[in-house]
């Protein structure tokens, strides 16, 4: 079963071939088919291949999944990099998410966007496509080069899909940021690979994490290698200080929103992580540097988005804290509740998002939650599956955040009880913002306009079963990691043992972790009811100040990287533009230019035919001749000297 | 007087010879000046011939110790007469084709 796994990118790959070359002849349904069916195509092929790499290793961890090569891709005498794929257990579990929460952004978006235009439309999936195809290249890639690939591959579809309404301006230069800052990331990525090659000559990860190789890197080599890889994943996954471009990357339209943050793109970092676990757990530093950044961007982004108005600002903010919870997971060696968490969020959070694009799809492109509120009697579907994830992200059981977040926080608390507290609190924010989010939208009475109430509709079939599915998922996901504590087995952390080989057993006391989820759970329930009775009655919420002010404006963050880097890297760029390149490099072109035509002028009288200009030379000679010979035991000395 | 002034006033008619040959654009003034370079240099040669023949004077009455520059002067002028002859009717021929005396206007025969 495993030669076929060429088939998962390769389904996306001809959707996004055929939906972007004919745009412009084919009709909407037929964009929007083959748009999901290669989705649909890949997402069955990935479950064929899940249940062959299960069935291969189940009951047998120590049988290693074979890298498939499909043709060498850079061949030198020193190295050789092959183009290959590995579909084992965590590229399978990721495939999965990838597909099939990408099979439903996609029906979704065929409701979602047709209002666009013909060929719009068919830019809009086949950008989608192309997005799935370079995620799926990305978890698909046998050695961190294809991984590279696909990288790049996401970060320029988030580029044209943020910037899709290209009409304005603004979204374009948010794309244009989410693009750079991921540049900036992506640098740290590519010196983490040429490191390796040059120690290791081999970036195929079966050769790279085995004993052999591990033996030949130093300490130093090691904690720099993951420190560079680190840079690379909070570019893509929106860590400090890299994460300012994810708010702003709601300019493209809310399905893309939901595809980049819950089931592609900001998980790469933690994939790649993940991945490359057995580097990590060599490098004490490297994961302190994870598990401090994690945690502060969790509780960072989880104080702005409290006071965001924003609906998708909200979920933007939320997003960035949840990554920081993973990473603080991957920080303090819970690989497996990392990944867990990225799968429990992937489905809430895709949910949370497709659940807003409802709401402004139902309130005409309004995305404002001052002039929401009461939603719930109109749009009852989209009201109860945005409840349920909204539970889902507080951590109530028995919903899935609650297990996945609950098992990161018990491997910190392991780690260090700091960790843990500061965990628990943004755990309480993240529940107070979700249920402010929630109580402004759906509760109390409406705000907008009465036109706008006239119009209100719950959306159509294909935006709300795919939120039915999600809703499902979200409630239920979480029963794929029951710990042992509450009496599961812990299916998952069984089921990424083989990949995941180093994780950190943390052993904590039964009654220990009960005393932990009491208390996140008790935080989170004060958190929800404070916020739905404080704002679900309020008809208006005021604008902000003091301490809540800076908050609304995102600690200025932006504007400080405006002051610091921004500014002055322009004033640099005015100044190489206006000074060196104007008077500088052009000067000395021009300047070699206008040299040689001045010497060619001269050197024209020589043959102009003018008599005047020959007499003029034939005196100037005679003058050198006289003296020269006037001259010339000085210069016979001269010459003598030198020679 | 001092042989000085002799090369000194030579050297004056020379360089004005030679910056009008370089200067103007008439063909007669142009002749005129290689004329006055000439000139300048019979000059040149009249007064050290004269020279040399005072000193060898003064020791043997009967030399004729100079005598060759003066006779360099007449070839001068012999040649200069001859080139003037040449040259002038070159110059009137051109004037009848063209209508002018400029030498520049001549270097579209190089075409």
């Amino acid at each position: 079963m495993t030669n076929l796994v060429y088939l998962v990118p390769l389904f996306p790959l001809l959707g996004f071939l055929i939906n972007g070359l004919f745009r412009k002849s084919l009709s909407k349904p037929a964009i929007g088919i083959i748009g999901s069916g290669a989705i649909l195509a890949s997402f069955l092929v990935s479950c064929s291949l899940f249940g062959s790499v299960y069935s291969a290793t189940h009951g047998n961890p120590g049988q290693v999944i074979p890298t498939t090569v499909l043709f060498d891709f850079i061949n030198t005498s020193s190295f050789k990099i092959q183009f290959a794929f590995l579909a084992d257990q965590l590229s399978c579990l990721f495939l999965l998410i990838i597909t099939g929460i990408g099979f439903l952004i996609h029906v979704y978006s065929t409701a979602y966007m047709h209002e666009e235009r013909e060929e719009h439309f068919g830019r809009y999936f086949a950008y989608l496509n192309l997005f799935v195809f370079s995620m799926l290249l990305l978890v698909l890639g046998g050695n961190f080069v294809i991984m590279f690939i696909g990288w790049e591959g996401v970060g320029l579809c988030s580029y044209l899909l943020i910037g899709f309404w290209f009409k304005n301006n603004n979204y374009n230069y948010a794309a244009k940021k989410a693009f750079v800052m991921n540049r900036i990331g992506d640098l740290g990525f590519l010196l983490a690979v040429f490191w390796l090659l040059a120690k290791l000559g081999t970036v195929d990860y079966h050769e790279v994490f085995s004993a052999a190789s591990i033996a030949k890197l130093t300490p130093t080599d090691i904690t720099a290698i993951t420190l560079l890889l680190f840079v690379g994943a909070a570019g893509k996954s929106a860590q400090i200080p890299l994460y300012t471009w994810l708010p702003d990357a709601m300019a493209g339209p809310t399905p893309v929103s939901a595809l980049i943050h819950a089931a592609t793109m900001v998980t790469a970092g933690i994939y790649m992580i993940a991945r490359s676990n057995v580097l990590y757990s060599l490098s004490e530093c490297a994961q302190h540097v994870v598990a401090i950044i994690g945690l502060a961007t969790a509780l960072f982004a989880a104080t702005i988005a409290i006071k965001q108005n924003d609906i998708k600002k909200v979920l933007a903010y939320s997003t960035v804290s949840q990554l920081g919870y993973m990473f603080l997971g991957l920080g303090v060696g819970a690989y497996t509740g990392a990944v867990f968490h990225v799968m429990t969020h992937a489905f809430f959070k895709a949910l949370l998002f497709l659940g807003a694009g409802s709401v402004i799809h139902a309130m005409h492109h309004e995305q404002d939650i001052r002039k929401m509120g009461g939603l719930k009697k109109h749009l009852p579907v989209t009201h109860l599956t945005f409840l349920l994830a909204c539970l889902a992200i507080a951590g109530i059981p028995p919903f899935s955040g609650f297990f996945s977040k609950d098992e990161i926080l018990a491997a910190a608390y392991a780690h260090s009880p700091i960790y843990w507290g500061v965990g628990v609190a943004t755990a309480g924010l993240t529940a107070f913002y979700m249920f402010r989010l929630y109580a402004t939208t759906f509760l109390g009475t409406f705000r907008g306009t009465h036109d706008q109430e006239h119009h209100l509709h719950e959306s159509p079939s294909a935006m709300t079963i795919p939120l039915i599915v999600l809703a499902v998922l979200s409630v239920l996901g979480g029963f794929l990691g029951v710990p042992e504590v509450l009496g599961g087995g812990h299916w998952l952390h069984h089921y990424l043992s083989p990949v995941i080989t180093s994780e950190k057993a943390h052993t904590l006391e039964h009654s220990t972790e009960y005393m932990l989820m009491g208390i996140s759970v008790a935080l989170a329930v004060v958190a929800i009811v404070i916020a739905v009775s404080r704002f679900s009655k309020r008809p208006q919420l005021d604008d902000a100040t003091g301490a809540g002010k800076v908050l609304e404006n995102k600690w200025y963050i932006d504007e400080l990287y405006d002051a610091v880097i921004v500014n002055p890297l322009l004033k640099l760029a005015g100044f190489l533009k206006n000074v060196v390149e104007k008077s500088g490099i052009d000067g000395i072109v021009n300047g070699t230019g206008r040299f040689v035509h001045y010497f060619s002028r001269q050197l024209r009288l020589l043959q102009s035919g003018l008599v005047g200009s020959y007499i003029l030379f034939m005196v100037l000679s005679i003058v050198v001749l006289f003296l020269v010979f006037w001259n010339q035991t000085i210069i016979l000395q001269f010459l003598q000297k030198i020679f | 007087m001092p042989i000085q002034y002799y090369i000194a006033l030579a050297a004056c008619l020379f360089c004005i010879g030679v910056v009008g040959v370089l200067v103007r654009r008439n063909a007669i003034i142009i002749f005129m000046c290689i004329e006055l370079m000439l000139n300048a240099v019979n000059l040149l040669l009249v007064a050290f011939s004269k020279m040399y023949h005072g000193t060898a004077y003064a020791h043997d009455v009967n030399s004729t110790a100079g005598i060759e520059g003066q006779l360099f002067v007449f070839f001068i002028m012999v040649v200069a007469a001859a080139e003037v002859s040449v040259g002038l009717a070159v110059i009137v021929m051109m004037y009848r084709n063209v209508h002018s005396t400029d030498v520049n206007f001549l270097n579209r025969l190089k075409n």
